[in-house]
């Protein structure tokens, strides 16, 4: 095992003066339909190792598998989301290699003809460029079981005392998305890969058919790159016409910002050797997270020959045009064509409604706006103390508030109290305090706080003619048309008033005695 | 209904369902018969490489309870049962004739298995068989070959010759079978027993150990046609668990073996299968059924399926092709044999993996999966997996060309009667030329059956006459057959396996 003895990387800068990238991305998502892929096992994450296994899954003598119909109805779905053609019929083959993790010693997989191909997802990069990436295909496979190698230095099987498999994770249907080599990007493939992935996975949420959690493993990425000499601008034909290089293939690059930082060390990493008139060997690379280096894995060679053939013990897969039509009349809206619907109807500027995309909280405010508040509200409310709170939590804003049972109606709720006259913004601030603190609604946390502006007129006036007469100096400035200093008049009222009075309204009445 | 005879394992199947279902004999009798008779020859025989005489007298007793209790149970309820050691079966040893699974107990019941029980019938057993159903003659199983009851020093035909050799001896009157290339048909042919190969998909393969999934397929084996079909029938039909199997009824075979019919109907002989190659006896017995069958009033025309000359290759690649395939999970790590690699400390799961394989598998399981790997690999998978399949399509269309003329096809199902043990062992083609009259049944999907046509005059040993039909039609197989076995039957003076030599006695084994 080669222990992570750093390669010699060039420049980026220098890389991109030199060489243009070509990528090409492998995508394994886990579908989190009830059941497996070929078994009635549940699909569930986190159970007990090996407790959820059956003949079928384990691979005993005799088993045989049986396709799942949900699975297969959410490859289609993806399929259409993508673009894809939708095969009329295809098979599953087998892929056969020894490994203690497979129990069968094949994966049941689709080889040449995939259940969706020849597609395109357009990708819209941080400035709103858009990139179109072609899909070549997306197939469905089986997942293999899960090895753990105990005492090795690395976790990996060479140099561990032993290993455990767990195969609860074997046979969970994954769908496979493979890329067509991904050229033009130039400077940019790094971003493009990282904003595809992300894409992809905003897509597959909004399909409702996986997790797509990366740190859990139920989406994982493969990233091909390559280098080929620079001979152009990276769209010119010029820059096309230039064959394509040797490409690695770095596994299991599990968090997009990997995505982006893995393929930035392998464009680095292949110019350093092409520039030193090396050549680059086609192999799998191991992607560490920690330091932000590639090392090798396996070379692929003649002898890693998967001897495909059809799966005899499944019968071909054969979607009706009606199925295929009723499966596209369920996709939900293209989430980037959703997000620039819902930035115009909220009128967001491009910065804020990336503030909200980055925190995650588009679906929450879809729905606080729906329940009654202002766009402009929904944004302040979920971006302030619930998402200050859920990153110090290390959690994402859905599942924190999700958590502490605060929901969009809550927050139009406040925000109705605000609107109505009730609340002023300090106070509703702490009702959201409360409402965290698992009080109760809004209303009944400002009820129980005994929070509420004070609506008589009559106090406000006292308190003003107090404060007036107390400065007569500042009274004597605004007198004078310097109507900034109302301010500090104002934050004394508000004072006199313990907080519970309309700041607006002291302002209109200070103004109004002293002009 | 015709009197039991005294001794119960000389009965049919079909009469001790009658006798059973009168209440005139029990169970337990008849499976305690079996299991008697089991003691006394099976030494001599070797067909059994498990007997379950607790499991079988167990299931004997409940259902013996369940017909006091006046449930109403299948046909074949209380008639004993041998199982081919291919099929799992829970809680009951399962080694495929392989030193691989030695001791394995599977968790589960093959869905065959399941059907058995469910309809009654006590397991006496599990059958010996070629290892991984790889051979002709069960030289090939790991616990030493099973002998013909004919002659104890020939072969009884192979895969399931512990079947056909368990019927032959009367050690059960009913036994099931996987044919992936004729492992019922041909040791039904050379002990003079019935065996079907149903239409693929027509019963389930869930719990069969795979040999080649596109050509496996269970069957009944009897020693009576019309004992066939009650197995057929409860062995068939549509399972979920298997997506090959066909949804639809199990085809009407009782009843046609029952009306054993063939005025009216088309018979071609396959002018393939029979010339060069077929004993001189084999043929004679094969013409005078065909003579037979046209007396019983059928029409008899010569059907040529030119393509079958090629079957033999295409089977040779497609079945190690996927044979390769299905015994890549015999590999340590889950259940079975695990040898570790002599001299080497702290070794691979990869080298554990080698030793097993290389330990745990037989001579010809080893040349099958060498064949079959080198088939699929890439550069060689188009010319060798890629025209089997050509052929094989060829096959079938030569089926359909001859169902286009005939409602039936005949040949000879195996070219020669039972050959001597050793005789063959070390030449792997002459053994394989045993199948090349049942192979295409299997290429192309279609039933086929073997019955016992007489004893070929040179050796005085059975002879088989093989029937095919179209996919699905099952049916006509136990029409054809079943008339046939009559007019058989009555030109003899009684079933045939009343000539066989008798077991026990050492004075009477022919040979000894
Ligand atoms: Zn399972």
């Amino acid at each position: 095992m080669s222990t992570a003895t750093a390669d010699a990387v060039m420049d980026y800068d220098e890389a991109m003066a030199k060489f243009d990238p070509v990528m090409g991305l492998e995508v394994h998502v886990e579908l989190h339909t009830a059941t497996k892929m070929f078994c009635g096992c549940p699909a569930e994450f986190g159970a007990e190792p090996n407790s959820q296994v059956c003949p079928v899954c384990l691979g005993l003598p005799g088993a045989l598998p049986v396709v799942n119909e949900k699975a297969v109805e959410s490859a289609i779905r993806i399929g259409l989301a993508l673009n894809c053609e939708i095969a009329e019929w295809c098979r599953f083959a087998r892929k056969n290699y020894f490994y203690p993790d497979m129990p069968k010693n094949f994966q049941t997989s689709q080889y040449d003809e995939p259940i969706a191909y020849n597609g395109h997802l357009d990708v819209e990069l941080e400035d709103g460029t858009v990139y179109r990436v072609e899909i070549e295909r997306a197939h469905m496979e089986e997942d293999t079981g899960k090895s753990l190698h105990i005492g090795g230095a690395t976790g990996r099987i060479h140099g561990a005392d032993h290993s455990l498999v767990d195969y609860n994770r074997a046979g969970i249907p994954l769908i496979e998305i493979v890329t067509k080599p991904m050229t033009g990007a130039g400077e940019r493939a790094p971003e493009v890969a990282k904003a595809y992935v992300s894409a992809l996975r905003d897509l597959l949420r909004a399909l409702d058919v996986s997790d797509v959690k990366m740190e859990q493993g139920s989406m994982r990425c493969d990233a091909n790159v390559s280098l080929r000499a620079k001979a152009g601008d990276p769209t010119s034909p010029e820059q096309l016409a230039v064959p394509l290089g040797t490409r690695t293939e770095t596994k299991n690059v599990n968090s997009l910002r990997s995505v982006e930082r893995a393929v930035r060390y392998e464009i680095s990493r292949h110019a350093a050797i092409l520039d030193g008139g090396g050549s680059i060997l086609q192999e799998t690379r191991h992607w560490h997270e920690d330091t932000g280096i590639t090392t090798s894995g396996r070379v692929k060679s003649d002898a890693e020959d998967y001897r495909y053939f059809p799966e005899p013990d499944l019968v071909p897969v054969a979607p009706t045009r009606e199925l295929v039509e009723a499966l596209r009349g369920t996709l939900p809206e293209n989430p980037a064509a959703r997000r620039k619907r819902l930035q115009s109807d909220w009128g967001y500027s491009d910065l804020e409604m990336r503030d909200v995309v980055n925190a995650g909280a588009v679906e929450l405010i879809e729905q606080t706006v729906a329940a009654g508040a202002s766009a402009g509200a929904a944004k302040k409310w979920w971006l302030g103390e619930p998402s200050r709170r859920a990153n110090a939590e290390a959690q994402d804003i859905v599942t924190y508030a999700a958590g502490l049972g605060l929901t969009p109606a809550h927050i139009a709720e406040l925000d109705g109290l605000v609107v109505s006259g009730r609340l002023n913004d300090s106070m509703a601030r702490q009702v959201l305090d409360g409402v965290l603190a698992g009080e109760g609604t809004p209303t009944a946390v400002a009820d129980a706080r005994g929070l509420e502006l004070v609506q008589d007129d009559g106090a406000l006036e006292a308190a003003v003619d107090k404060v007036i007469e107390a400065n007569p100096d500042v009274a004597a400035k605004i007198r004078d048309g310097k109507l900034q200093a109302a301010g500090a008049l104002i934050g004394q009222v508000m004072k006199e008033m313990k907080g519970q009075a309309d700041a607006g309204k002291a302002r209109e009445l200070i103004l109004a005695k002293l002009q | 209904m015709t009197d039991l005879p005294t001794d119960l394992t000389r009965a049919t199947a079909s009469a001790l369902a009658d006798a059973l279902a009168a209440g005139t004999v029990s169970s337990v009798e008849v499976t305690q018969a079996h299991l008697d008779r089991i003691a006394a020859v099976d030494g001599q025989v070797h067909s059994y490489l498990h007997v379950d005489t607790e499991g079988a007298i167990a299931q004997a007793r409940e259902v013996d309870e369940r017909r006091r209790a006046g449930e109403s149970l299948g046909a074949l309820a209380g008639v004993p049962i041998a199982v081919k050691d291919v099929m799992t079966t829970k809680g009951v040893p399962t080694t495929c004739g392989s030193k691989m699974l030695e001791g394995w107990i599977p968790p589960y019941d093959a869905t065959v298995v399941t059907k058995l029980r469910e309809a009654g019938l006590p397991i006496l057993g599990k059958t010996n068989m070629d290892e991984f159903a790889m051979g002709s003659s069960t030289e090939h199983s790991a616990y030493g070959p099973s002998r013909n009851p004919w002659d104890l020093e020939r072969i009884p035909g192979g895969s399931g010759g512990g079947s056909s050799s368990v019927l032959a001896s009367f050690q059960a009157p009913l036994a099931t079978g996987t044919d992936t290339g004729g492992s019922i048909r041909q040791p039904a042919a050379v002990t003079a027993t019935v065996g079907t190969k149903p239409t693929y998909g027509g019963v389930s393969r869930y719990g069969l150990v795979a040999l080649a999934s596109s050509l496996d397929q269970a069957g009944p084996c009897g020693r009576t046609v019309l004992d066939t079909a009650l197995l057929h029938a409860v062995m068939g039909g549509h399972d979920p668990m298997d997506s090959t199997s066909i949804d639809a009824p199990v085809p009407p075979v009782v009843e046609a073996a029952r009306a054993a019919d063939v005025k009216g109907m088309r018979i071609g002989v396959v002018k393939e299968l029979g010339g060069e190659g077929y004993q001189p006896g084999v043929r004679a017995r094969f013409d005078e059924s065909v003579a037979l069958l046209q007396e019983l009033g059928a029409e008899v025309v010569e059907v040529s399926c030119p393509n079958f000359e090629y079957a033999l290759a295409a089977y040779y690649l497609i079945l190690p092709s996927e044979a390769s395939s299905n015994l890549a999970k015999f590999d340590a790590m889950r259940y079975g044999l695990r040898v570790l690699p002599e001299g080497v400390d702290d070794p691979s799961a990869e080298q554990v993996m080698a030793a097993t394989r290389d330990a745990g598998f037989g001579p010809e399981v080893k040349r099958r999966i060498i064949l079959g790997t080198y088939a699929l690999s890439s550069g060689y998978y188009d010319a060798y997996y890629g025209s089997a399949q050509k052929v094989r399509a060829l096959i079938a269309q030569d089926f359909d060309n001859a169902y286009g003329r005939v409602d039936v096809l005949v040949s000879p199902t195996a070219p020669t009667t039972a050959f001597k043990l050793g005789d063959k062992l070390e030449d792997p083609m002459a053994m394989y030329l045993n199948d090349i009259a049942t192979i295409p049944a299997n290429l192309a999907g279609v039933p086929g059956m073997s019955i016992p046509s007489g004893l070929a005059d040179e050796d005085g040993l059975p002879a088989g006459i093989q029937i095919l039909a179209p996919a699905t039609k099952d049916e006509r197989l136990y029409s054809v057959g079943a008339a046939l076995e009559a007019a058989l039957v009555d030109r003899w003076g009684g079933p045939i396996l009343d000539r066989a030599p008798a077991l026990g006695d050492a004075a009477a084994v022919k040979g000894a």
